[in-house]
Order: C-alpha cells, then sequence, then structure tokens
C-alpha cells in the first residue's frame, strides 16, 4: 500500500543507524542515570537535613538555656520578663496566650468552616461551588501581615465600639482574625472529607426519607468524621504557629488570662519581638527564641502527628 | 411518623439550608470588607512617587524602592533553589525510590515539615545560615531560609503532578528503548510540567508574602538604598508594611495599606496566572 521513496527509505536507515549506536552507547547512559539518581537522591535527603538541621539548632542553644534557667522555673513560673529585671522564663505566660488565641480562633473558624463545608458539599450547586471555592482559596492566599493590619485597623476599633474597655491591642481581636484566616483551611479539608463518602450512602438515607439536613449531619459528617477531626487539629496547629496577627493586633504583654479583651503575648511574637531589636549572639535574650522555639516546634509537631494519627486510625473504608 | 413532625423537619432542613449558607458567607463578606478597607484606606496614597522612593521618616515622600527590590532579590534566589530541590526530591520518591525506610522516612519528614511553623524556619535560617555559617543578616541567609520553607509544598504539588501521569506513557517511551531518565526527561517532565508550575508559582506567592521568618533572620526594616548583591542587608515588601503599620501615626497606617494594595496586585497576578496555567494545561489522560 505505501510505498517508500528513496529519500524516506534513507532517511529510515539513518534512524536505525542511529538507533544501534544508540544501544552501543546503553552502558554509557547507564553511568549517567546512576548520577542523576544520585543527584536526586541528594536533592531529598536535603528536606531530611532541614529537619535534622532545625533539631540541632534548636537542641544546641536551649541547652545553653537551660543551663541558665532551670527547667522547672521555665515550666511553672508564672512571669515572663526576659528583657527586664528581675528577669522571669516562666513559659506558662506565653503558651497561655498563644492557647487562648487557639481557643478564640476555633470558636470562630471550626463551626463557621464546617457549616461552609457541608454547604459546599451537600447543598450548593456545581455553579455556585466554583464560584465560591476560589475565593475561599484566595483568603487562603492573603499574607498573615494584611490580616494584621485587617484586625488592627477595622476589627479592633469595632470591638471597641462595644466593648469601650478594651484595649488597642487584645486578644479577641487577634482571635477573631486567626479565625478567619484558617477557617478556609478547615472547609476545604472538611469539605474533601464529606466528597469522599460515597453516593449510596447518602441515597440510602433518602430512600428512607431523611431530609438533606438529617443527611447531611447523621450520614455524612459522622462517615468524614476522621477527615473533618484531622482538619480541626491541623486549623489549630496553624493557628498556634501563626505570628504576624498576633504580633500587631495582640500586644507584647505576656500574662496568665483568660480575659480575651486584654493584652498578651504569645510565642511566636515573642520570637518577632525580641529578634527584631538589636539581640547579642550567645546572649540569654538570644538563647529564650530557641527555648521559646522549641517549645513551639514540639507543640506543633505533637499536635501535626496526632492529626496523621487520626486520620490513618480512624479512616472509613468503604 | 405523623404529619406534625414531618412539617417540623422540612422547617428544619430550609432553615439549615439558611443557616449553612449564612455562614459560607461570611468568608466571602470578610474578604470583601478586607479588601475594601484597604483600597479605601490606601488607594489615596498609591501613585508612581510611592513606588520609585525609599522609606523615609516623612509619610509623604516614603515609599518601597528598597523593599520591592529586596522582595526580587530574595524570590530571585529563592526560586531556582527550590524548584531544583523540590522536583528533584519529588522526582526521586515517585519515580526511583523503592518502598523502604528510607523512602518512608523523607515522605514522612516532608509531610511533617509542611506543618511546621514558619517563625521556627525563620529560627533555622538564623542559627544556621546567619550564625552557623555567618552569612550575617543578609539576603542571601533570608532567600536560603525561604528555599527550605517552600520546598514542601513543592515537592508536594509536584509528587501529586507526577503521579497523574499515567503508566501507559511511560511503558510507551521504555518500549521505544529509552532510558529511565530519557522517560522522564522526554515523558514525564513535560506531561506534568503544567501542575508542577502551578504549584511553584503558589510556593513562590506563599514566599513573597512571608514576613515573620524574615524578622528573626534579620531583615531591616528601614533601608534606604538598593541592595546590589546577595551579601547587602535587605527589607521586604511585607516587613516594610509591618514597620508601618506598628507605627502610631494614621498617615503611616495608610501607607502601609498602600503597600498592602502592591503586594496584593504582586500575589493575585501570580494566583491568577497559576490558575490561567492550570486551566490551560489541564489535560485528561
Amino acid at each position: 500500500m505505501f510505498t517508500l521513496g528513496r529519500q524516506e527509505t534513507l532517511t529510515l536507515q539513518k534512524e536505525m543507524l542511529a538507533k544501534h549506536s544508540q544501544i552501543v552507547v546503553k552502558n554509557e547512559k547507564k553511568k549517567r542515570d546512576w548520577g542523576i539518581r544520585f543527584f536526586l537522591i541528594a536533592c531529598a535527603i536535603v528536606s531530611v537535613l532541614t529537619t535534622v538541621g532545625i533539631v540541632m539548632v534548636l537542641l544546641f542553644e536551649t541547652i545553653g538555656f537551660f543551663q541558665e534557667v532551670s527547667l522547672f522555673s521555665f515550666l511553672t513560673d508564672t512571669k515572663w520578663t526576659p528583657l527586664f529585671i528581675p528577669q522571669h522564663f516562666g513559659i506558662l505566660s506565653l503558651l497561655s496566650g498563644s492557647v487562648l488565641i487557639t481557643l478564640g480562633a476555633s470558636l470562630v473558624a471550626l463551626p463557621f468552616g464546617l457549616m461552609t463545608a457541608i454547604y459546599l458539599s451537600e447543598y450548593a450547586h456545581e455553579k455556585v461551588r466554583r464560584t465560591i471555592k476560589p475565593i475561599l482559596e484566595v483568603l487562603a492566599g492573603v499574607p498573615t501581615i494584611v490580616y494584621g493590619y485587617f484586625a488592627l485597623t477595622f476589627v479592633t476599633p469595632l470591638i471597641r465600639t462595644i466593648f469601650p474597655d478594651t484595649g488597642v491591642f487584645n486578644a479577641l481581636s487577634a482571635s477573631i482574625v486567626v479565625g478567619i484566616m484558617i477557617l478556609p483551611m478547615v472547609a476545604s479539608l472538611s469539605e474533601d472529607a464529606m466528597v469522599a463518602v460515597p453516593r449510596s450512602l447518602r441515597d440510602a438515607a433518602y430512600a428512607l426519607g431523611a431530609t438533606k439536613l438529617e443527611v447531611a449531619t447523621k450520614v455524612v459528617v459522622p462517615a468524614g468524621l476522621s477527615g473533618i477531626i484531622s482538619s480541626f487539629v491541623l486549623a489549630c496547629s496553624r493557628a498556634i504557629g501563626e505570628t504576624m496577627i498576633v504580633t500587631i493586633a495582640a500586644g507584647a504583654t505576656p500574662k496568665l488570662t483568660l480575659n480575651p479583651l486584654e493584652s498578651i503575648q504569645t510565642m511566636t511574637a515573642f520570637i518577632v519581638q525580641v529578634s527584631g531589636g538589636d539581640i547579642e549572639h550567645g546572649s540569654i535574650e538570644y538563647k529564650t527564641i530557641f527555648a521559646v522555639g522549641m517549645t513551639l516546634f514540639l507543640l506543633t509537631l505533637a499536635i501535626n502527628v496526632i492529626a496523621q494519627w487520626i486520620t490513618r486510625r480512624f479512616k472509613e473504608e468503604y | 411518623m405523623s404529619t406534625g413532625n414531618l412539617t417540623r423537619r422540612k422547617i428544619y432542613d430550609r432553615a439549615s439550608r439558611i443557616v449553612f449558607l449564612l455562614a459560607t458567607m461570611l468568608g466571602v463578606v470578610a474578604l470583601g470588607i478586607l479588601l475594601y478597607r484597604i483600597l479605601s484606606d490606601g488607594l489615596g496614597w498609591l501613585d508612581w512617587q510611592f513606588v520609585t522612593s525609599f522609606a523615609s521618616r516623612f509619610p509623604e515622600r516614603a515609599g518601597i524602592l528598597s523593599a520591592l527590590f529586596g522582595s526580587l532579590w530574595i524570590i530571585g534566589i529563592t526560586a531556582p533553589i527550590a524548584f531544583i530541590l523540590g522536583i528533584g526530591t519529588a522526582l526521586y520518591l515517585e519515580e526511583y525510590a523503592k518502598k523502604g525506610w528510607l523512602t518512608n522516612l523523607i515522605q514522612v519528614n516532608i509531610n511533617n515539615l509542611a506543618g511546621v511553623p514558619s517563625i521556627v524556619f525563620g529560627i533555622l535560617g538564623l542559627g544556621l545560615f546567619v550564625e552557623g555559617f555567618m552569612f550575617g543578616r543578609t539576603i542571601l541567609s533570608g532567600a536560603l531560609t525561604m528555599a527550605l520553607l517552600v520546598l514542601p509544598i513543592i515537592v508536594v504539588a509536584s509528587q501529586e503532578a507526577i503521579r497523574s501521569v499515567p503508566q501507559h506513557l511511560r511503558n510507551a517511551s521504555y518500549a521505544l528503548g529509552a532510558s529511565k531518565w530519557q522517560t522522564i526527561r522526554g515523558v514525564v517532565i513535560p506531561a506534568a510540567f503544567p501542575s508542577i508550575l502551578t504549584g511553584f508559582i503558589l510556593a513562590l506567592s506563599r514566599a513573597i508574602g512571608e514576613t515573620a521568618p524574615l524578622i528573626v533572620v534579620g531583615a531591616v526594616t528601614f533601608i534606604a538604598f538598593i541592595p546590589s548583591s546577595p551579601l547587602d542587608q535587605f527589607t521586604v515588601l511585607p516587613i516594610q508594611i509591618y514597620s508601618w503599620t506598628s507605627k502610631p501615626q494614621d498617615e503611616f497606617r495608610a501607607i502601609a495599606a498602600a503597600g498592602i494594595i502592591v503586594l496584593l496586585i504582586v500575589l493575585f497576578t501570580l494566583n491568577a496566572t497559576a490558575v490561567y496555567l492550570r486551566n490551560k494545561f489541564q489535560k485528561r489522560y
């Protein structure tokens, strides 16, 4: 059917020759493949070295810190005043600040995030879903410095019109805005968990005469619970590690309090405060950064591991 | 089942739709207010003079020139490093690694790194690059810190992209006598590249918006020159905004808003590019 012209035959021959010489250089290629393989392994090792680096750096300076401050007073002292005389190094004041912010943020992000996820996964038309999801993605991509500005210039004045005694820097404003920041994360991860629930479970419930609300709350949410809970846990971890919003809006007053209208300080905000000034390498102020950083690192690591464990342990198989 | 009960259930059902919709609108409304506030605060200060001036004690003379160049320097160094390391790691994990303790360790480690607070990366940069390698409080230290910070994001995105390249494409390449690397270079990377690029751009926009790690590494808030080498001191856009936000005068707050507008324009442009790439090159095999 096809007849090759002389020109085509020649090209074909040339190609075949080229193929042949490729086989001859195969050993050469194999060697190069090993070089590339080695390079790729080296790339992958960098991420492991990053973790090793984090742990080593934190550990090294933290050990130096605990040669000057006893672990006991670090964990039990109720004052944190490393920049004043007399110096106190009680992490509880910073820890309680972080916990207060995280609790407040959870009260905003968890219910609203879950309801958003239910709406998007169960109620919304495809068109609405495709409009709202990108908007939430934008919300997740806004830099935290912008949220900090928003907290200080919009949310705080708003709170002060309702509670006139509120300080310019207060935990409430910061936690509301941290909550808004982590809301898209809760919504998107929870929605993923709900979308993964098979259609047949919903249909079975509808066949029994259940309403949409009943299907959502009694079938879909329980079935996707592991994913939903791990989204909650991850969001809390993000809230504890959040830095700029709390640095700008929550103030720099480490104290043990549950009053959200007061100024507080979180672990992250302290690190920014100290490293923003001129600190001398090797001084006790320098070492506090690492001790607080270590506490933060261990805390978020524990939370993240728990989240991963929940996802694995309670994963429903259909 | 009595009719009364059924009516009540139907009422609940209808009410729930409204409640869930309202909850969903919270995020949308918050974004709207945020953008409106920033535009109304900052738009008046945003002019050519603002973009071409250095930081200043006087609000009417203040600008973002040095911060803009600082951000460019950081991204210019961060991007290639994070790109090569990220894709390299993803290729190794998806194409070469055999199941075993090392692979497992690398994978678990990347997932955990993605959850480490950014400020801890700042502490790593301070301890390792600034003090350990003696790079000082320079662009280089900042950029290396940022590269490590965004690395997990790029790896995870690239892994997903590589995984979605179907096996039969690779087999076709092998059948033609291509070696493993030729297959990866000629088939896998081109097929996965649009998705990899999308993830990469999103990671870069994260790096542009990050503030805290660079404060810890030692970015300075007041720089009145354009940095000319990686070993210069620097400031970046978010840090300039931070320093204005924390000043008490209202004028500086407004200037901060103007800086935020510039930052958001950069980020939205990047994100739009990412979305465009995703839609344009999205392939179904």
